[in-house]
């Protein structure tokens, strides 16, 4: 009952600095994201640039740095929590995650097997995707 | 208890239960002086503020406009290796200018957030400073983008030579597109928040702004690594 009473009913906004208190803790929280996405950035070229990473797993490694950094910057910079006040903005994400996924994956998925399907042509005329190595 | 929970009201610590006036100890510190009126609204509490409305609001934009990167994105992945015969990504991509380019949209990203802290604390120097820099920056990573596209058109590796190019070329130049109009934007941003200050509506442009750029960001992620870094690993 007291939860229920106390609670603050407000949203929040996406981008509102919200558990900032001050300006040294709000230059902090960017200065955390800026080091985590140029660790993320850094590794993403190292993966390609050097022989870190057995060649068959680049892309998968580059995926999740991908992922990764985009999270960073998400946390970081655009102060997204999973606090119930941020419910309305994470659920929005997520549904445009869900748009982006269907988009991309399917795209790929169905051109992929056309590509498989399709007879033979001239190597220059090849439309669909090779499967990536 | 039982009374309590058919009025649940009665136990808030306030004499102002229906919450029909201004609030201060409610106030959040990024609130950017909107100040809340609980008494506007239909219900418990009333509606968001219109800071949050119009946060929100153009959050769904800009995830609108990711669903129409996507697009684009689908479009390369599926035509990569349409190079028709032409040159792949491995011998046009240049990975330092890559680099400086990722680079500086990081940074930008980064003082971009510095300026919206020092627009909550209101303060005229540090806000105008730390756009200027995102903006520099924001130039800077065009700059590169616009030499690297004239390079590879002078090597006859334009938009039309293959599937590929018209996809990157895509891609990559709506991505460079909105940054152009985020420069714009950024500029009447400095001249309002320098000749307004920053009251209410001039705070809200500045979070949209704010998110507007953090989001170019997260597409230029997307970007260097399908079109750039896998481009180069193929």
């Amino acid at each position: 009952m007291s939860y229920e009473t106390e609670r603050n009913f407000d949203d929040v906004g996406p981008g509102f600095m919200g558990s900032a208190t001050s300006v040294g803790e709000g230059i902090l929280g960017y200065i955390i994201g800026l080091v985590l996405a140029a660790l993320l950035t850094a590794a993403s070229f190292a993966v390609i640039y050097t022989n870190l990473i057995w060649g068959p797993a680049i892309p998968a490694a580059l995926v999740t740095l991908a992922v990764a950094q985009m999270g960073v910057h998400l946390v970081f910079f655009l102060h997204l929590t999973t606090a119930p006040d941020n419910t309305n903005n994470a659920m929005a994400l997520a549904f445009g995650v869900l748009i982006v996924a269907l988009i991309i994956g399917g795209s790929l998925w169905i051109m992929d097997h056309l590509n498989h399907n399709m007879a033979p042509m001239h190597h220059g005329l090849t439309l669909g995707a090779a499967p990536v190595r | 208890m039982s009374a309590s929970e058919t009025l649940p009201f009665t136990t808030a610590p306030s004499i102002d239960p229906y919450k029909l006036g201004h609030d201060g100890r409610r106030r959040r510190p990024d609130d950017g002086g909107a100040g809340r009126n609980y008494s506007t609204g239909h219900g418990e509490g009333g509606p968001a503020s219109k800071r949050v409305i119009v946060a929100y609001g153009f959050w769904i934009f800009l995830l609108s406009d990711i669903v129409m990167f996507s697009a684009f994105f689908a479009a390369h992945a599926v035509l990569r290796s349409a190079t028709a015969g032409g040159p792949s990504g491995h011998e046009l991509f240049d990975p330092r200018s890559v680099a400086i380019e990722t680079s500086c949209l990081l940074l930008s990203s980064f003082t971009c957030g510095l300026s919206a802290v020092a627009a909550s604390v209101r303060s005229q120097l540090w806000t105008q400073l730390s756009l200027l820099i995102t903006g520099i920056l924001g130039l800077a990573f065009l700059a590169f983008e616009a030499r690297d596209f004239m390079t590879m058109i002078a090597q006859g590796a334009g938009p039309q030579r293959s599937a590929f190019l018209s996809s990157f070329f895509s891609v990559v130049g709506l991505h460079g597109m909105h940054v152009s109009a985020g420069l714009l934007w950024l500029g009447t941003m400095m001249a309002q928040v320098f000749v307004k200050g920053f009251r209410a509506v001039i705070m809200r442009r500045l979070l949209c702004f704010n998110l507007f750029w953090h989001v170019l960001d997260i597409i230029w992620i997307a970007l260097f690594t399908i079109v750039y870094l896998m481009g180069e690993g193929l």
